[in-house]
């Protein structure tokens, strides 16, 4: 019983970074209904650049908080140069935009910092939550940041005007143009935003299974997983979507098949969500009157 | 040679001529650059195979590597467990792949776009992983792969077994191509380009898309099998880390390099694919990928037709001159 | 009275098919001008063409400022708002937060919160379903609500598209007379498109005939109204 408690418990910290990144996938998805397959790579090369300051010797905070504001520079930049020229153009021109985007990523990385695998350090220490046999304080501490992220995820959105203008923007572009919003700026926002996340889930992951420039596949697959189930467009569904991929991953991987076909599970439940549920479990049933 | 163009007197003979000139490239080259160009046939036929499903009926896949990899498998596996020689591990090779293919492609019939490329890309991760996997050792020789016997040219001919190999693959892929480019000159290569513009109107006119789609996810892995099972006899070797996300990915790099929708992109991208990282390399091992994503950026910005189109351009000012 | 909005030589179109071939026209400060026209005559792309939202050449001019060569979302900064042909809403949002979103570029929160009442005064059915999904309000409903979110911008010059449509003839006349009301005291200026040229003679000062992209006929709106050959000829009643 306590063993599978461990599993439930572990499970649901792997499934909060899986949030995480579909969280960020959400972001770029709810405004421009583009599946970002370099959001894996964008976040294991912020991870990168907090390996990079943590190195330089700043401390863990620091670095935390330079990555994230740099992500989120990046990630608008990137949108505004690289994505904007195809923002018109057929899918398959987006789709190898983002492999592009991927696989410069990817190299870019091996090529700066070599493929040798690298540990990266965890902020929280043992005495941040209370002791117990079940989780360990990295595992508590990525439930609490995934938590976190989505409260100011939800405050942003919820409350601010820069979070109603964006959530207009993604849902009308041509009406917000006529209230005024600049909509390209407000899906760079969205991208700048979604690196950040990325970021952050980046550095969550990175203790676990260790700095390399491929460290992201398995979760990004994951993260598509999670973010299907959940419904594509909705981020509670998203967050509620890893956190039950992350739990199913962890009990199928200890009673069922064992973790060697891990991305074939993340594969066939991809594809099984698609063909059955395509808008996920909570995604968005709009209701409109023509 | 563009599919739909008809084969007029002059095309005839500039094609035999490229044939033959083909064919007489082994005779000139080392053992080793054989084998490169070898490989690059290879993929030329892979790319036909990508480009009839993404190019030409529109369906994007991010996931032709697993093909490869079942193609690959195959002979492998016939050859290594069986002693079946290694000519005939090509058709079941085709066969097993078709059927592969069909099959991912009903599903595939209900997504779209992104959700396909989605969906495919998928299949690309996890495939290095499914071939590792325990219960299928037995079979795939797991994370040591297998090794197999380079074949020795038949009647004793005084051939090297590259130069051999070089010629095989060739007549393998031109008779595959000749078949591609019957197939898509005429109704069904009509059809799938209608069911990639218009879907809609394409349906309403009596084109049954889920037999095209379906069916052109089959061929387009029955090429691509062909073209695995042809790489692993020319590598002498398959494992699982040969068949990761990138090796799809560099497929689709290919045919957007060298044009999608038209036949003879499939031999540029081939060429790119092949050779271009060899010379990348040696600046260093993440270089390859860095050129090639930014060579993908150039194309899609630059020149969405790919290099057959440019090709096809220089000639008609020429021409006109 | 000095021209607010200056429209001359525009010419207009959707890809390769130009709808407006050079029309020219003024809407006065202060006053409401109405442009007429048959189905398909280019009233809405007129519309579209003077807030930029699709290709165009020629010059506009409002306020004293270009913007024939600016992007819809900085002309709609200069105090323009324009309530679009199928109203625009936003159908997953709140009817509260549609109308915010109408002064998302306002930076006068207190009298952003102010014109937020006066709004459901003029609506009052809006308040009752402030917190409802704008996508579920009636036909009816969302009409106010676009015409609400345009005010919000508290803008120099309202522009609207056929705000009767689909409309029951009480809330048409409603509708009129808080556009009346608007123009008196909040001395907003108003370009109305109607196909009702009865309603819209009555309500504006001003008025102008478009026919095939052409501007045929312009002037007092009293003039045209009590000109029996024009009315029978171009607005059939
Ligand atoms: N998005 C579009 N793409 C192509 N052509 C269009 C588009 N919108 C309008 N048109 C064409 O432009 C012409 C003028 O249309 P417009 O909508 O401006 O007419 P209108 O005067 O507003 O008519 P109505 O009273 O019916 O609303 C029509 O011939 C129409 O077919
Ligand atoms: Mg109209």
């Amino acid at each position: 019983m306590e063993a599978f408690l461990h599993q439930i418990l572990s499970g649901l910290a792997a499934g909060g970074i899986y949030a995480s990144l579909a969280l960020a996938l959400v972001m770029i998805y709810q405004s421009t209904h583009h599946i970002n397959f370099a959001q894996g790579e964008m976040a294991m090369f912020s991870t990168y650049l907090a390996w990079t300051f943590i190195d330089a010797g700043f401390s863990y905070w620091i670095a935390f908080v330079a990555t994230l504001g740099i992500s989120f520079l990046a990630g608008i930049l990137i949108e505004r140069i690289v994505i904007r020229p195809v923002e018109r153009a057929p899918v398959l021109s987006v789709v190898i935009v983002f492999i592009a985007l991927l696989v410069i990523f990817n190299s870019l990385a091996g090529w700066i910092y070599t493929y040798t695998i690298k540990s990266f350090p965890s902020p929280f220490s043992a005495g941040l939550f209370p002791q117990n046999p079940y989780m360990s304080p990295h595992e508590m501490g990525t439930i609490a940041v995934t938590f976190i992220v989505l409260i100011l995820l939800y405050a942003f959105f919820r409350f601010t005007p820069l979070g109603l203008a964006m959530r207009a923007a993604a849902q009308n572009p041509v009406s917000s143009r006529l209230a005024g919003i600049r909509v390209g700026w407000m899906l760079a926002l969205g991208w700048g935003l979604a690196a950040t996340i990325g970021a952050v889930a980046g550095m969550m992951v990175a203790p676990v299974v260790y700095l390399d420039p491929n460290m992201m596949a398995g979760v990004l697959l994951y993260a598509f997983a999670a973010a299907l189930l959940g419904g594509i467009d909705n981020p509670f569904g998203a967050v509620l979507g890893g956190f039950i991929v992350g739990v199913a991953e962890n009990l199928l991987g200890a009673y069922v098949i064992g973790t060697e076909l891990k991305l074939t599970v993340a594969l066939v439940l991809i594809v099984a969500v698609l063909l059955f549920k395509p808008s996920g479990f909570f995604g968005r049933v709009i209701v409109t009157r023509v | 040679m563009k599919a739909g163009g008809g084969l007029d007197g002059r095309r005839l003979a500039g094609v035999v001529l490229v044939v033959l000139a083909l064919a007489a490239l082994p005779f000139f080259l080392s053992d080793y650059r054989t084998f490169q160009f070898t490989q690059a046939i290879v993929y030329a036929i892979v790319l036909l195979g990508l480009n009839i499903l993404t190019g030409y009926n529109g369906q994007i896949s991010l996931g032709h590597g697993a093909f490869f990899a079942i193609g690959a498998y195959t002979a492998a596996i016939l050859m290594d467990r069986f002693g079946v020689p290694y000519w005939a591990t090509l058709p079941a090779a085709g066969l097993i792949c078709f059927v592969f293919g069909f099959l991912f492609g009903l599903p595939a019939l209900r997504l779209q776009g992104h959700y396909l490329a989605l969906a495919t890309f998928a299949l690309a991760v996890a495939t290095p992983q499914l071939l590792k996997y325990k219960r299928l050792e037995e079979w795939t020789g797991g994370v040591q792969g297998i090794v197999i016997i380079k074949p020795d040219p038949p009647f004793g001919l005084p051939l090297s077994q590259d130069r051999w190999l070089y010629l095989f693959t060739l007549v393998v892929a031109i008779v595959l191509f000749a078949v591609a480019w019957n197939i898509l000159r005429g109704r069904t290569g009509r059809a799938l380009i209608a069911l990639r513009d218009q879907p809609i109107a394409a349906e309403a006119m009596g084109v049954n898309g889920a037999i095209y789609k379906s069916t052109a996810f089959g061929i387009s892995a029955l090429y691509t099998g062909i073209g695995g099972a042809l790489g692993a006899i020319a590598v002498q070797f398959v494992a699982p880390d040969s068949f990761t996300a990138f090796l799809s990915i560099s497929f689709v790099v290919g045919i957007v390099v060298g044009g999608l929708a038209t036949l003879s992109g499939a031999v540029w991208g081939a060429l790119f694919i092949q050779f271009v990282p060899n010379f990348a390399d040696q600046i260093s091992k993440a270089a390859p990928w860095a050129i090639y994503g930014a060579v993908l950026l150039a194309f899609i910005y630059l020149m969405p037709g790919g290099v057959a189109s440019m090709l096809r351009g220089v000639a008609a000012k020429v021409l006109r001159r | 009275m000095a021209a607010l909005l200056e429209v001359t030589d525009l010419h207009a179109g959707y890809g390769p098919t130009n709808v407006l071939s050079g029309i020219a026209f003024n809407v006065e400060e202060g006053g409401i001008t109405a442009l007429l026209g048959a189905n398909g005559a280019g009233k809405t792309t007129t519309l579209r063409a003077v807030c930029g939202m699709i290709r165009r050449r020629g010059s506009v001019t409002f306020a004293g400022e270009r913007i024939d060569g600016r992007a819809t979302e900085d002309i709609v900064r200069l105090g323009l708002a324009h309530v679009p042909d199928g109203r625009g809403t936003f159908v997953q949002l709140t009817t509260e937060e549609n109308l915010r979103i109408g002064a998302l570029t306002r930076r006068d929160r207190k009298a952003v919160a102010a014109d937020m009442d006066r709004m459901y005064g003029y609506f009052p059915r809006l308040r009752e379903r402030g917190s409802q999904q704008a996508g579920t309000l009636s036909g009816g409903e969302q009409q106010m609500l676009a015409i609400a979110r345009a005010l919000m911008l508290r803008p120099k010059l309202l522009v609207l598209d056929e705000p009767s449509f689909g409309l029951a003839p009480l809330v048409v006349q409603d509708i009129f007379r808080i556009m009346r009301t608007v123009n008196r005291e909040e001395k907003v200026s108003i370009l109305l498109v109607e196909q009702n040229a009865r309603l819209a003679l009555e309500l504006a000062d001003q008025a102008l005939l478009l026919e095939t992209g052409k501007v045929v006929l312009g002037g007092p709106a009293a003039q045209i109204r009590d000109d029996e050959t024009v009315r029978r000829a171009y607005l059939g009643y």
